[in-house]
């Protein structure tokens, strides 16, 4: 049985951060050597942290599914990075970027954690300009920033429209730096089949190499998850397709608690869907609504071109909505907004699930030369992909799944309640509470491996430096291997006749239907009877070709969803649990008059934590959120 | 439409490839090359055949797994485009489409439509990165560095690491990849402490994982997916020859 202890230091919200590193336990360079460190995933949590601890001199050994670190999917990160630097003089501090991440989230998020990540915040953007980020300029020679959605300040910084290509390439070139120097020993082509738990503490991995079939053993003194997000359950979703949930379901089922895990924040702004044989929904950044209107026509079914359409038969209806913000209203509330909009039939495009966002006022004002040096990769992906020149007639968007704020739960010191088991940026859940603002993703993620796991981690392992290197062939590594290996042999002894990702997709319409942008009692309640039966099948009729022991990417796939079809069901039950609305969780029946969510604080200020609990329902443990420094009020973006 | 396809199958490094011939008819307009050959797998799969190996991950262009020569040309016969953002609404029924894996020495193939691209990741090891470490980074706006300089760097840090420079190049050179990472940071002045021994040492590393030199014919810049320009090839020359 699990308790939640999240171990936030007391004091003063702006000194809990530095009296916690006063206190921290520390580990002596000679004694680094001596302890190992398991760092599973290369993204933008997962590389920094590798390399900041490579740094330090512990003995790191990084794993990733990719053939390289620098494909991770932080990779395709577009808008930017925020950080309280109030480089514009417009008042940003880093309250207000804890408030505005704290208020964002609907108040479901802790305090302590989050002021730390604005805090932390600073140093990322001055850690990634050391390293050679080319991040924005002004003529003068000074950084420069944007506005993104859920704030009144310009505090994004970003590069173009790829800035998680450009910090996830910065964060892999100081990795390489310790791979050379020999303190990061790096496993590409390796995917995690389960952690290893010895004596109550995570100390190994198991492995398999996906070149060679074969499963490997890994120990360490601790294990670091920095594996992402599960937003590939809805199969089309902004992510890569070969994201997934592994990891982290398996941790949860050698014991990690698993929060909120039906906090998924669907994405306003993706290429729409168009064809059945569609593998992935485009990012179209958030960025984009600085400049773009977000319309629809005023017309039912109005079937116009878009340029045709004069400005006073258009419904610029977040502007209508929202006037304070307009269209820089938070994901959630735009992702609803246009759900609503195509619900009620006044949708554009040829499956009339799409909003137009549009950039003519914008080019008019600014000149096209301004708006593509702002946007030009986004413009030029929209065009490969649709065909349609943005610069002449609106894109076309809808939302799509895209970030977990739900994950492993994690203490201050992003521990799980394994003890020795971290887990960092996007796979934790630690900071954005039900919603994430845009563009605090990297600046989580990056926080977490640079500036926060490194004084943590050493806090936890400065009693282990008696520990000696911990041995594979014990039977807690036994055990997990045959157990992995065991599995490998079911998946491929089924010989049904359907695909894993023909699985992936019913399991997707399910999960969209029924627990995405808006859910219900009784939706949610079909969906439970709906995955259990898709689970059923899959152990029926799946089809794996080819053997274990070579590269096998049908099994790859099929591992995966295989964890999905488990993890879709808490993500239900989760939501199930939760009668309230908030943030991108937004149950029907918890609305106020203007459809805004409505939240209920006296029952739900908690984070919902869930233990595995083998075949029977898995058990909720309720951390409850206290507000010490901010005042709990409904959102409002009007 | 119904299309022709010849794809390289080979087993492993060590095994002989060969062309597999098939025809796949349903393939949509709207579909792109990847979704188009993971179509082709589920037919496979189906018939109970052997799917064709290949990479792909982020479908954005931007993760640089994707990368095969679609009828000789490295990502296709599209100008700035990957594979995974390559439309088949460029092809038209009817056609027969080769797709073969990288060729090139030092990008041993896997299997079938993958390939080996670690080279990548000594060269970058070398030399391709600037050494501050996490904690000891000054105030982000406590060196200026001009607009046109941070764009020049970031029109060069663009690249993806997809390979299919090298695999236009007839000398399989890695010119192109290792000096958009070399001029990156030789335009920011956080760069220029190692500017020196970063253009030796990758270009050491290049030598020593077995690509060609560079004969200025421009095949990289013309498939680059991300374009990035060939200036940068004189910008890695003029850093080398500084650097002795």
């Amino acid at each position: 049985m699990i308790t939640l202890n999240s171990k936030i230091p007391g004091g003063p919200l702006e000194e809990k951060w530095t009296r916690y590193k006063a206190n921290a336990k520390l580990v002596s360079p000679a004694n680094k050597k001596k302890l190992d460190i398991i760092v599973v995933g290369t993204g933008i949590s997962g590389a920094p942290a590798a390399s900041a601890l490579g740094e330090l001199g512990y003995n790191v050994k990084v794993f990733c599914y990719q053939d390289t670190p620098r494909r991770a999917h932080s990779v395709a990160a577009q808008g930017g990075i925020n950080a309280a630097k109030n480089y514009k003089n417009d008042g940003d501090s880093v309250y207000h970027l804890f408030y505005d991440i704290i208020k964002g989230g609907d108040f479901r998020a802790r305090e302590g954690n989050v002021y730390r990540i604005a805090e932390v915040s600073n140093q990322v953007i001055d850690h990634f300009t050391a390293i050679g980020v080319p991040f924005a300029r002004e003529y003068g020679g000074t950084l420069t920033t944007r506005s993104f959605g859920g704030v009144q300040v310009s505090r994004t910084f970003y590069s173009r429209g790829q800035t998680g290509q450009q910090v996830l390439l910065g964060a892999y070139s100081s990795l390489t730096r310790q791979i050379k120097e020999g303190t990061v020993t790096m496993y590409p082509r390796r995917e995690m089949l389960d952690l290893v738990v010895v004596d109550g503490k995570a100390r190994g991995i198991i492995v398999r190499n996906l070149l060679t079939g074969e499963i490997e053993r890994h120990s360490a003194h601790a294990v670091v998850l920095a594996t992402g997000g599960y937003g590939t359950i809805y199969y089309l979703s902004t992510l890569a397709v070969n994201s997934n949930a592994s990891a982290a379901w398996k941790a949860y089922k050698r014991g990690a608690a698993f929060a909120n895990p039906s906090f998924v924040q669907i994405h306003p702004s993706s290429v729409p869907q168009m064809n059945e044989f569609q593998s992935k929904l485009t990012l179209m950044s958030e960025s984009l609504r600085n400049d773009g209107r977000v319309w629809v026509p005023k017309t039912k079914g109005d079937k116009r071109p878009a340029n045709e359409i004069p400005d006073e038969e258009r419904d610029y209806y977040l502007e209508r909505r929202y006037p304070a913000f307009g269209n820089l209203v938070p994901r959630d509330v735009a992702s609803r907004a246009a759900k609503e909009r195509c619900d009620a039939g006044y949708g554009v495009g040829p499956t009339g699930l799409a909003v137009n966002l549009d950039f003519r006022d914008a080019i008019n004002k600014q000149g096209k030369k301004a708006i593509e040096d702002k946007y030009g990769n986004l413009f030029e992906m929209y065009k490969d992909i649709t065909g349609i020149d943005s610069y002449v007639e609106p894109m076309r968007i809808y939302p799509a799944g895209h970030y977990t704020m739900g994950g492993l739960w994690v203490d201050y010191e992003l521990m799980t309640t394994i003890p020795g088991l971290f887990a960092v940026g996007e796979s934790n859940f630690s900071d954005h509470g039900a919603n994430r603002l845009g563009a605090s993703s990297l600046m989580q993620g990056s926080g977490d491996g640079y500036f926060i796991l490194p004084y943590t981690i050493s806090n936890y392992l400065a009693p282990e430096i008696k520990t000696p290197r911990i041995k594979t062939d014990i039977p807690e590594f036994r055990e997990a291997e045959e157990k992995a290996i065991e599995r490998i042999k079911k998946l491929l002894a089924i010989k049904g006749k359907t695909t894993a990702t023909d699985f992936h997709k019913k399991l997707g319409k399910i999960m969209w239907d029924h627990c995405g942008m808006t859910r219900n009692e009784a939706g949610l309640t079909e969906a439970i009877s709906m995955i259990r039966g898709l689970r059923d099948e899959f152990w029926k009729d799946l089809i794996v070709p080819g053997r274990a022991d070579e590269l096998n990417q049908e099994l790859e796939k099929a591992g995966r969803v295989a964890d999905f079809l488990e993890l879709g069901e808490l993500m239900i039950i989760d939501a199930l649990n939760r009668r309230e609305s908030c943030g991108a969780h937004f149950r029907e029946e918890s609305q106020t008059a203007d459809h805004e969510a409505l939240r209920n604080d006296d029952e739900f200020a908690y984070v919902a934590a869930w233990e595995y609990n083998n075949d029977q329902p898995p058990i909720l443990h309720k951390e409850e959120l206290k507000f010490e420094f901010v005042e709990l009020k409904q959102r409002s973006y009007k | 439409m119904k299309l022709t396809l010849k794809i390289w199958k080979q087993k492993n490094a060590g095994s002989k490839g060969r062309f597999a011939k098939y025809d796949l008819d349903g393939v949509a307009a709207e579909m792109s090359f990847i979704e188009m050959l993971t179509y082709l797998n589920q037919t496979l799969i189906e018939k109970g055949e052997e799917p064709v190996a290949f990479e792909h991950d982020c479908h954005e262009g931007i993760c640089g797994s994707c990368g095969m020569y679609i009828n000789g040309y490295p990502h296709g016969h599209i100008k700035g485009m990957t594979t995974c953002l390559l439309s088949m609404r460029y092809f038209k029924d009817g056609d027969t489409i080769v797709v073969e894996p990288w060729r090139a020495k030092p990008f041993p193939v896997i299997k079938d439509l993958i390939v080996d691209r670690s080279a990548f990741d000594k060269i970058q090891a070398a030399g391709g990165f600037i050494t501050v470490t996490a904690g000891a980074a000054p105030d982000a706006n406590s060196m200026l560095v001009s607009k046109r300089n941070s764009d020049l760097a970031f029109d060069a840090s663009i690249c993806i690491g997809c390979g299919a420079c090298v695999a236009a190049c007839k000398n399989a050179s890695a010119m192109l990849f290792v000096s958009a990472k070399v001029s990156q940071y030789a335009l920011l002045p956080q760069g220029r402490p190692e500017a020196k021994e970063r253009a030796k040492a990758m270009i050491a590393e290049m030598d020593r994982q077995g690509f060609g030199s560079c004969s200025n014919t421009g095949a990289c810049e013309a498939q680059c997916p991300k374009q990035i320009k060939l200036f940068n090839i004189a910008r890695l020359n003029r850093e080398y020859y500084k650097a002795f």
